[in-house]
């Protein structure tokens, strides 16, 4: 087990260096630093004293990969891809355009994005759950069809409009709710109310579909048969069999998006005004910070694979079949 | 030497929508060769609910392809010369709705602007009210007719559209007699019991409420704005309908890209293995570990900024929307291929197994030959597959992105633009709801009838995966 752990997180440090060099190339080499200050400063009247000078500032004043005028080792650190791609390996992100330090703001920004992702995770799950079980419950019966098709239309609703509708009706139409906010603390509870809602429900469609599969398949199998056979009501085959069974392929699904957490929601944040990393991300986006997009999609992608590692440890742990070699 | 009335013009993403169309047309046409493709396509036009999706999402398909044909009109004065606007087929078919603007934003059907206006009246006195539209119902003299002369339009129309549906109930009749060599009455029993092989009930029905809809929309068109206006007054339902071809665009030429690099990469994966399944392996690994839209909004901004530094290389506004739209669906392309290339990759491990393809390559039949005639004939369904199921997702990632700011160009008329718009307009007091109900309802239009579609046509193919019994 140790080993096999230990070779799959040597098999994520290529991966890790692969996403390095991609953002890299896209920052960078497709584009010079030079373009990156002039679209600072405006493109206007913008002189070749100016550009350096910004450059200097933020730290764009180097060769990309190799410095022939340096000595020995600094031939290759006093470079842009080591200060400003390689350091992120080490977790070391860097400053935004703007001189903050990336990885306080980062630390800082987790706790409102942990604060709105973790129960809308378990709130959703539960949800889409229950949900399927009852529409599995039913299998077979118009009312099936009709919650599978209702399942169909609510995926093909763009997030914005439930998002764009609930804050409407619910807030501005029903005064239940505030529009958007933010306040840490326990006073600060009610701002969670609209993103988990809309969180929860815009998830139903895809959940429920999701979820229905994997216990209609689980509720095919042999021992259903059996468990039926010998007389156990439909509710119990479903509560006690079923859903155990069918407890191994959620959890590792579940598992494998935990790490994505910190991430935050995207839209989600930038709609309720939550100062996470999901805001985070769409403001850099849209003032054109590159430093800290590309500290997002690093730690993106360290988050993604550490989801798989967890994954593949939940597996052994959740199914002694399960052997990794 | 005579001169052209119109000059054509073709947008690269013309272009590419055409090329679709045209690949699609033939991948189907090739299908038909393929007995468990054929027997799909039987399963799908039995099925009611595909057969109505298919009739919905005709209507996009035309438009987007009307949308797609651009020229330059003659000048009038100068012959030979055209002039500098690009128009495309669609454009001149709505002139009237395109033209017919108002000052500023108005409601649905209504006769009077949203916002007040400060008029002089003839006595000099000066009052602040809600001024009668240039066009949306100026044929009124008496406001208060505004109800009976919309139920006076609607009637006809609604007689219009039954006719259509009675009209093509008709055909299809006819064409069921002629084929089962059954009476007409028999015939027509059958259709209205819905116990015909291909589910033409559910098509008729579905053509039916598009035509009434269509008739009615269009009635009321010639004098009204049915849809609103927007703030700087066009027409609502005029910018609905152009939004449908960069939606429709997003959602097929992304594939473009995405399906070839798939396709390549994951065969030659799975067929070859060795190194090039470890490097392809390793550069959708590399890939799928970037979060989507952080990727997709990496490259888009790189875009800009190449774009910013050569604005002298992209003439006009147009061209430049349209290269950003381009653009766009390439890098959709670039990271949208990964799911379906793991697919085939797997699918290609399980059939170089296979003994037809092992007796190939004991006849000594070339690699390519092989690929070609006995791998990519069992993949086709596949690649069908995905490419229905990713177009709504692709779609309603436009509206995302777009929103985001990495999307299609702010000039570029499409549903995330009018959703970002309309956003603040609900804010306002009263509320502007029209804009994002007319998004809302397109879009819906598009995507619903394309995942009922993708839904049935995976029961169809894959019996496993579907969960239906």
């Amino acid at each position: 087990m140790t080993a096999y752990l230990l070779r799959r997180l040597l098999y994520a440090v290529p991966i890790l260096i692969g996403v390095n060099l991609l953002t890299f190339l896209l920052f960078f080499v497709v584009n010079s630093p030079d373009d990156m200050a002039r679209l600072h400063l405006g493109n206007k009247h913008v002189t070749a004293d100016a550009i350096a000078t910004w450059k200097r500032a933020h730290g764009y004043d180097r060769p990309l990969l190799y410095a022939p005028e340096a000595n020995g080792v600094r031939r290759f650190t006093d470079t842009l891809f080591y200060e400003k791609s390689a350091r992120l390996l080490v977790l070391d992100f860097g400053h935004a355009d703007d001189g903050r330090d990336i990885g306080r703001d980062i630390r800082q920004r987790m706790g409102p994005s942990l604060a709105i992702a973790v129960p809308g995770l378990i709130l959703g799950l539960l949800t889409n759950i229950t949900l399927a079980l009852g529409v599995v419950f039913v299998r077979g019966s118009g009312l099936e069809r009709a919650a599978v098709f209702l399942a169909v239309v609510g995926m093909s609703i763009s997030t914005l409009f439930y998002i764009i509708g609930a804050q409407y009706l619910l807030a501005k139409l029903l005064n239940l709710a505030p529009v958007s906010g933010w306040q840490d603390g326990w006073a600060g509870l009610k701002f969670l109310i609209l993103p988990l809602l809309v969180g929860v429900v815009s998830g139903i469609g895809g959940g429920l579909r999701w979820y229905r599969l994997l216990f209609l398949e689980e509720a095919g199998k042999d021992y259903v048969r059996t468990a039926r056979a010998k007389g156990l009501a439909e509710g119990a085959v479903l509560g006690r069999h079923v859903l155990r069974n069918a407890a191994i392929p959620i959890l590792t699904g579940v598992v494998a998006v935990i790490p994505l957490l910190f991430m935050g929601g995207l839209l989600t944040e930038s709609f309720f005004a939550i100062p996470g990393l999901g805001s985070y991300t769409i403001d850099a986006i849209q003032s054109q910070d590159f430093s800290i997009v590309r500290a997002m999609v690093f730690l993106g992608a360290l988050l993604y694979l550490l989801g798989l590692l967890l994954t593949d440890i939940s597996y052994t742990l959740a199914d002694p079949r399960v052997r990794l070699q | 030497m005579t001169a052209w009335p119109v000059q054509p013009v073709v947008l690269t993403t013309d272009l590419m929508l055409w090329l679709i169309v045209a690949a699609a047309s033939g991948l189907l046409w090739r299908a038909r060769a393929t007995p468990r493709l054929r027997a799909a396509f039987g399963q799908l036009a039995r099925r009611p609910v595909a057969m109505a999706s298919l009739v919905f999402l005709a209507p996009y398909v035309a438009v987007a392809l009307l949308d797609s044909l651009h020229f330059r009109p003659a000048l009038a004065d100068t012959p030979g010369a055209y002039g500098p606007a690009v128009e495309s087929v669609l454009d001149r078919l709505l002139t009237p709705l395109r033209e017919r603007t108002e000052k500023t934003y108005s409601a649905p059907l209504a006769l009077h602007s949203f916002a007040r206006e400060t008029v002089t009246a003839d006595d000099g006195s000066v009052k602040r009210v809600f001024p009668r539209l240039a066009h949306g119902g100026a044929h009124l003299a008496d406001t208060s007719a505004r109800g009976t002369d919309i139920a006076r339009r609607l009637l006809p129309a609604l007689a219009v559209g039954l006719a259509v549906g009675a009209a093509l109930s008709g055909l299809v009749c006819w064409r069921l007699a002629r084929r089962s060599g059954l009476p007409l009455r028999a015939a027509a029993g059958r259709l209205l019991r819905g116990d015909t092989d291909t589910a033409w009930r559910s098509a008729l029905l579905a053509a039916t409420l598009l035509a009434v809809t269509v008739a009615a929309v269009a009635a009321l068109a010639t004098a009204y704005h049915v849809l609103g206006t927007d703030k700087v007054g066009q027409d609502v339902l005029y910018l609905s309908l152009k939004s449908i071809r960069t939606g429709v665009i997003i959602g097929s030429a992304s594939l473009l890209l995405a399906l070839p690099l798939a396709v390549l990469l994951g065969t030659a994966a799975g067929y070859f293995g060795g190194r090039v399944d470890d490097l392809v392996q390793y550069l959708y690994a590399t890939l799928n570990a970037v979060p989507g839209v952080l990727l997709i909004a990496a490259a888009v901004l790189t875009l800009d900024l190449y774009m910013d530094q050569h604005v002298a290389a992209f003439a006009g506004v147009q061209q430049r929307a349209d290269l950003r739209l381009t653009a766009l669906c390439l890098i959709l392309g670039a990271t949208g291929w990964i799911g379906l290339c793991r697919l085939l990759r797997g699918e290609a491990l399980k059939l170089r197994e296979l003994e037809y393809v092992q007796s190939a390559r004991a006849l000594g039949q070339t690699q390519w030959r092989i690929v070609t005639r006995h791998l990519w004939p069992n993949l086709t369904h596949l690649v069908l597959l995905t490419a229905v199921i990713d177009f709504s997702g692709l779609v309603l990632a436009e509206a995302v992105l777009s929103y985001v700011g990495v999307g299609v160009d702010p000039g570029t008329v499409s549903w995330g633009n009018m959703i970002n718009t309309a956003r603040l307009e609900l804010a306002r007091e009263p509320a502007v709801w029209w804009s994002l109900a007319a998004a809302f309802t397109f879009m819906l239009g598009l995507v619903l009838p394309a995942n009922l579609l993708a839904d049935a046509l995976r029961d169809a193919l894959d019996p496993r995966q579907g969960g239906k019994h």
